[in-house]
């Protein structure tokens, strides 16, 4: 049974690392730290993301595919030579974990869009990118685009995260930035293409919680084009974060405040002019607020944005040493890695903590 | 009794603590859970960064912590000493009944909720710094101190005591509290609110070698429930 046939809820541990200098780490350091947290998870998921670890093919639309069968790669290798030019295509290099079964076929290809296709969309590039994305998830059967950014990717599978490292041989790849997932789903039929991160473009999503706005979010963002495939609260998130920054062009911290929206009573005693901007901001996408307890962590091009619920019922805990940030469920997972840290801190509810590359670096 | 918390796991290390009347000291400590749950006559000294729910129904036993703790610290509490020379996490004190504990730094969020007293048995949760909203929430008895020693702006955060039925909170600020719920009655504490507090203050600069004058040196604002105006629907209407 595939996720989507009934709605689950998750208790999880995120972990993120970021480069402030652009200097590329391996992702060696990202598995050490979320299997500290290895209590928050139960094997039913564990996943990455990685950002900067394909240099080499950095102007190219990175396409991590999971295929049920032979029939659904055919069909869907169709679609993508119909509509993009197809630089590179092979497995995901994987190795053999006792943990680690029933994969499915597992491909990556490096597209970028065909000129004359993208001419008579009429569609800018990266919607052209989303548009093709949804096709194939909600309409090939068997097959599931689960990461479509540049010089990104995401690895996800069944089972603890630690394994699912090892199963992707992370240690392989060096990035500016990972993020990590373990999932505690309290209710799933457990399907790979639930593992967190989710990830649109070059955003990506690792979430530890459960929203209790899921229904009234998914029907709003519905109306937008989006399409909810699986029923989880992060899938929701993740277009809910692309459709106000990149389709909106709301900057992250406006984004914060309107999934994280403090209270009418909080924004009533706000100075004048940031009173307005909250209210506006509350005011217009209000079917867009989040509920419910969440900490969250969005990778995105370049950066790294951290998030708790308004009413902080999840932990997180960030840190700082020289130009390396830090985030995490539990401070032990940030000093695991780096117990010599310049600051450790808490952020408040609602309270986004946005982290980018230095200028010039990439 | 010297421990690697890192190397045996939290199950194994809980295993040798509870088997134990010996002191503890806990080195290499990761985020193990549990460490000193239900624990009764003995110091357990950890050095690093103890997992979510220390010494949590902790019966008597003292707990030193020489770092930061995670979450859920001291839950449900009943009798016994947590001295953290650092920060706590969320939901420290939760629902406790009894028992001590200092925290030199800060603290997150609902600190204290669900304490309550009966009898001798009087919780006491001293924070040096500040902490997050929902301070206190539905506090049914004891006493919570917060110092903002490290702040010049009231030191906890919004809906402070929201529910609070019983109990007391004393916030030493250098301004007085704005938008407390209806619930709560706020007053500056005069000399006799100080000294029923003393021994706590006290213990608090002994710990962590913090002047007293300088604990003094500003007004506390002593917080109560307000019989009047009981706690009714913050949530529906928000």
């Amino acid at each position: 049974m595939r996720e989507g046939m009934f709605r689950n809820l998750s208790g999880c541990a995120v972990s993120g690392i970021f480069s402030k200098s652009g200097k590329r780490f391996s992702g060696e350091l990202i598995i050490d730290s979320i299997s500290v947290m290895h209590e928050r998870s139960n094997g039913l998921g564990g996943g990455f993301a990685g950002y900067g670890i394909y240099p080499e093919y950095k102007d190219f639309y990175a396409f991590h595919m999971f295929y049920d069968n032979f029939a659904a790669k055919k069909e869907c290798e169709e679609f993508l030579e119909r509509h993009f030019d197809i630089i590179n295509l092979s497995k995901i290099p994987t190795r053999k974990v006792p943990q680690i079964k029933d994969e499915p076929l597992i491909w990556r290809y490096f597209v970028t869009p065909l000129p004359t296709k993208l001419a008579s969309s009429q569609l800018d590039e990266r919607e052209f990118v989303v548009k093709c994305v949804f096709r194939i998830n909600t309409s090939i059967k068997g097959a599931y685009v689960f990461s479509s950014g540049k010089n990104m990717g995401v690895f996800k599978a069944m089972g603890y995260p630690e394994d699912v490292g090892r199963f992707y041989r992370l240690e392989e790849y060096e990035g500016y930035c990972f993020t990590a997932h373990g999932r505690y789903p309290t209710n799933t039929p457990g399907w790979w293409g639930g593992a967190h991160p989710f990830a649109l473009l070059d955003y990506s999503v690792v979430h530890n919680g459960e929203i209790s706005s899921y229904d009234a979010n998914r029907r709003s963002i519905e109306m937008y084009g989006y399409k909810c495939t699986l029923q989880t609260d992060t899938e929701v998130i993740t277009y809910i974060i692309d459709y106000l920054n990149r389709k909106k062009g709301l900057t992250l911290k406006e984004v914060c405040s309107v999934i994280a929206a403090p209270f009418w009573s909080t924004i009533e005693r706000k100075p004048q002019e940031e009173r307005e901007e909250l209210e506006f901001l509350r005011s217009t996408f209000d079917s867009l607020l989040i509920t419910g307890p969440f900490s969250i962590i969005v990778g995105f091009e370049g950066g790294l944005m951290a998030l708790n619920d308004r009413l902080k019922l999840r932990s997180m805990v960030v840190g700082e040493k020289d130009d390396m940030f830090y985030v995490a469920s539990e401070e032990a997972a940030i000093r695991v890695i780096q117990n010599d840290l310049d600051r450790v801190w808490s952020p408040k509810g609602g309270e986004g903590v946005i982290i980018t590359l230095e200028k010039g670096k990439s | 009794m010297n421990l690697l918390a890192h190397d045996l796991g939290y199950r194994s290390l809980n295993e040798i603590i509870r088997n134990t009347d010996e002191d503890v000291v806990i080195d290499r400590c990761y985020g193990e859970r549990f460490i000193g749950s239900g624990a009764s006559g003995k110091t357990i000294t950890i050095n690093g960064t103890p997992g979510n729910a220390l010494g949590a129904y902790l019966d008597g036993a003292t707990i030193v912590v020489n770092g930061n703790a995670q979450d859920a610290v001291g839950d449900t509490m009943n009798d016994g000493k947590i001295i953290i020379n650092g920060n706590a996490g969320d939901a420290l004190g939760y629902a406790m009944r009894g028992g001590k504990i200092y925290v030199k730094g800060d603290s997150g969020y609902r600190t204290g909720i669900h304490m309550k007293e009966y009898k001798d048995k009087k919780p006491v949760i001293v924070v040096g710094g500040t902490t997050g909203s929902f301070l206190g929430e539905y506090l049914a008895g004891g006493i919570i101190i917060v110092l903002g020693l490290n702040s010049e702006d009231v030191p906890v955060g919004n809906f402070t005591g929201t529910g609070m039925h019983g109990g007391q909170i004393f916030i030493r600020s250098p301004k007085k509290l704005k938008y407390l719920p209806k619930q709560v009655c706020m007053n500056t504490a005069d000399e006799s609110d100080i000294d029923s507090i003393k021994e706590y203050l006290t213990e608090f600069s002994e710990l962590f070698g913090v002047d007293m004058d300088e604990i003094l040196g500003r007004p506390f604002y002593k917080l109560t429930p307000n019989a009047k105006n009981p706690y009714k629907q913050m949530y529906t209407y928000n």
